[in-house]
């Protein structure tokens, strides 16, 4: 606030108290000229105005609250840039940008200040972080059998990934089934923290144009009769022999991605594990406008250590126990 | 009925309902005056956060559907300085978000989450699905489903209007040195942005769904 503002507030405010309590002041004295309990002197309809001050306990109430102003207004940051004997402050307010905001908790640590939302992290970090940190150093196959991680992991999943995976992690339409054994991108530990940390983004083009209507019909045939689906032999036959053009991601057996070691999430066609439906009309859809599965990162919004427990209650869910 | 003492001014003001207003005026403006009229005149509450760009004409139009549809009752765009808010939603709003937010959509209630910095959160087919039937990917959901938005195209006749308006009132162009190479440009390039919504789907137009969608994905993805 610059200090052309901050004199306009403290002026204004204090003011305004000034007057307020000169008015209170002014108002318990009688100036009706009759008694208290006496009438005033008018009367309608057989209604009289007696002359009755405000009552006692009030009053005092009203000059608590001008007490409590005083000191409302001293401890706290009330008047302008005044910061108030307490020094509390909410947050980092007007900040432009997160390499400012984290700048500013950095600042405020150095000096030893905190605003009351990193008071609380700091309060929650001595109690939780402890916990987190003895986790993070266990590896992810020992935690996949600790229930006490996989009860944090599971609150964390419900809290972050259901909107998407479901509170079952059993997927739907789009979404990936995280309770089978089947991964876009691998279902080892380090490759199930590396698609949370990081995200993932999957793009199968549409191959619509460049098919043509018959051609989508024969590569559907095609890929359904990969995982031994009874289609039109011949229709099949003339997909296969332009298959070429999704091998580069699904390996020229349609196994997917993960079995050649590739890392574009391109699903095993062989299966019958459909991410996007198995129906003759979901596969046509998906090889003429082509999909765009999105997973976003979370390294930033959980951190690693969260990460980690998510990962153990990930992998445990595709585990056979 | 007399006034029996001269001293009691109290009584002029009773019995006189103009003086009485005018001063009732007097009274309450040193509210507004302390606590509004500071906010009008600071960086820190005019400024707006980097990388804060004004919408372009499709998410316009997704506001004014968001808006249209009453998303504002059930769902806040105001994450609080609280652990546990930021914990779930991101980091806390700032004032330099909500510049160019007219009328803004702090909203008052969460019936649903707080929708802040929901953007890029989820992927553009999730939004799809869940504002068709948001129980056929969150079951537990009590949100309403909007499948119209999936059918109804977007009504672009107001909206080279609306981004004038926005670019002219808050004078966000690229000259204004509050924020430099920031902002609406030409009249062409706002008419060129408009006739992108139009040829969308082929030329049929942007469905309200790729509008709201796209309102939903820019929000809060500069604090992020």
């Amino acid at each position: 606030m610059t200090s052309f503002w901050s004199i306009w507030v403290i002026v204004l405010t204090l003011s305004c108290l000034i007057i307020l309590f000169g008015l209170l002041v002014w108002n318990l004295k009688n100036y009706a000229g009759v008694e208290e309990g006496e009438s005033c002197g008018h009367e309608f309809d057989g209604i009289e105005e007696l002359n009755n001050p405000l009552p006692k306990w009030w009053t005092y109430m009203f000059f608590a609250t001008f007490a409590w102003s005083v000191y409302y207004l001293a401890a706290y940051p009330g008047l302008g840039n005044w910061e108030g004997l307490g020094k509390w402050t909410s947050s980092n307010q007007g900040i432009t940008s997160l390499a400012e905001s984290k700048q500013a908790v950095e600042d405020a640590h150095a000096e030893g200040r905190f605003v009351k939302l990193d008071a609380e992290y700091r309060a929650a970090d001595e109690r939780f972080g402890p916990i987190f940190s003895a986790f993070a150093e266990q590896d992810i196959e020992t935690l996949a059998n600790d229930e006490k991680a996989l009860e944090i992991g599971q609150r964390l999943f419900a809290q972050n990934c259901s909107q998407c995976h479901g509170s079952d992690a059993r997927g739907g339409q789009g979404f990936p089934n995280l309770t089978d054994k089947d991964w876009l991108y691998g279902g080892t530990p380090d490759k199930i923290k590396e698609t949370l940390l990081h995200g993932r983004i999957a793009a199968m083009p549409p191959w619509g144009a460049a098919l043509g209507e018959q051609g989508v019909k024969e590569m559907t045939a095609h890929v359904l009769s990969l995982s031994g689906r009874t289609v039109n032999q011949k229709d099949a036959a003339a997909g296969a022999a332009k298959f070429a053009m999704c091998a580069a991601c699904h390996g020229a057996d349609g196994k997917g991605s993960v079995a050649h070691n590739l890392p574009f999430g391109a699903p095993d066609l062989t299966d019958n594990i459909w991410l996007y439906g198995g129906s003759q009309r979901a596969v046509e859809e998906t090889i003429v406008n082509g999909r765009a599965g999105v997973m976003p990162a979370w390294k930033d919004i959980l951190g690693e250590e969260k990460v980690h427990l998510l990962t153990a209650y990930v992998y445990s869910l595709s585990q056979d126990k | 009925m007399s006034n029996k003492n001269s001293q009691n001014k109290h009584e002029i003001v009773e019995k006189n309902i103009g003086l009485m207003a005018i001063l009732t005026v007097f009274a309450i403006s040193f509210g507004a005056l302390v606590e509004i009229t500071p906010l009008m005149f600071q960086d820190d509450t005019t400024k707006p956060v980097d990388g804060l760009r004004p919408l372009n004409a499709l998410e316009m139009e997704g506001r004014d559907i968001y808006v249209r549809e009453g998303c504002y009752n059930c769902h806040s765009q105001m994450i609080r300085p609280f652990r546990d808010e930021v914990e779930r939603y991101g980091h806390y709003s700032v004032a330099g978000e909500s510049v160019w937010d007219h009328p803004f959509q702090w909203g008052s209630k969460r019936t649903g989450p707080d929708l802040a910095r929901v953007g890029k959160r989820y992927s553009d087919d999730w939004h799809y699905a869940h504002l068709v039937d948001p129980r056929a990917v969150v079951p537990e959901s009590n949100m309403p489903g909007f499948p119209w938005l999936a059918e109804n195209r977007v009504d672009t006749s107001l909206t080279l209007k609306k981004l004038k308006i926005f670019r002219d009132t808050f004078a966000i162009n690229p000259q204004n040195p509050a924020h430099p190479g920031l902002g609406y440009g030409s009249d062409e390039e706002l008419i060129a942005d408009v006739a992108k919504v139009d040829a969308m789907n082929d030329g049929k137009g942007a469905t309200e769904m790729q509008a709201l969608i796209a309102y939903l994905q820019q929000l809060g993805t500069h604090l992020k």
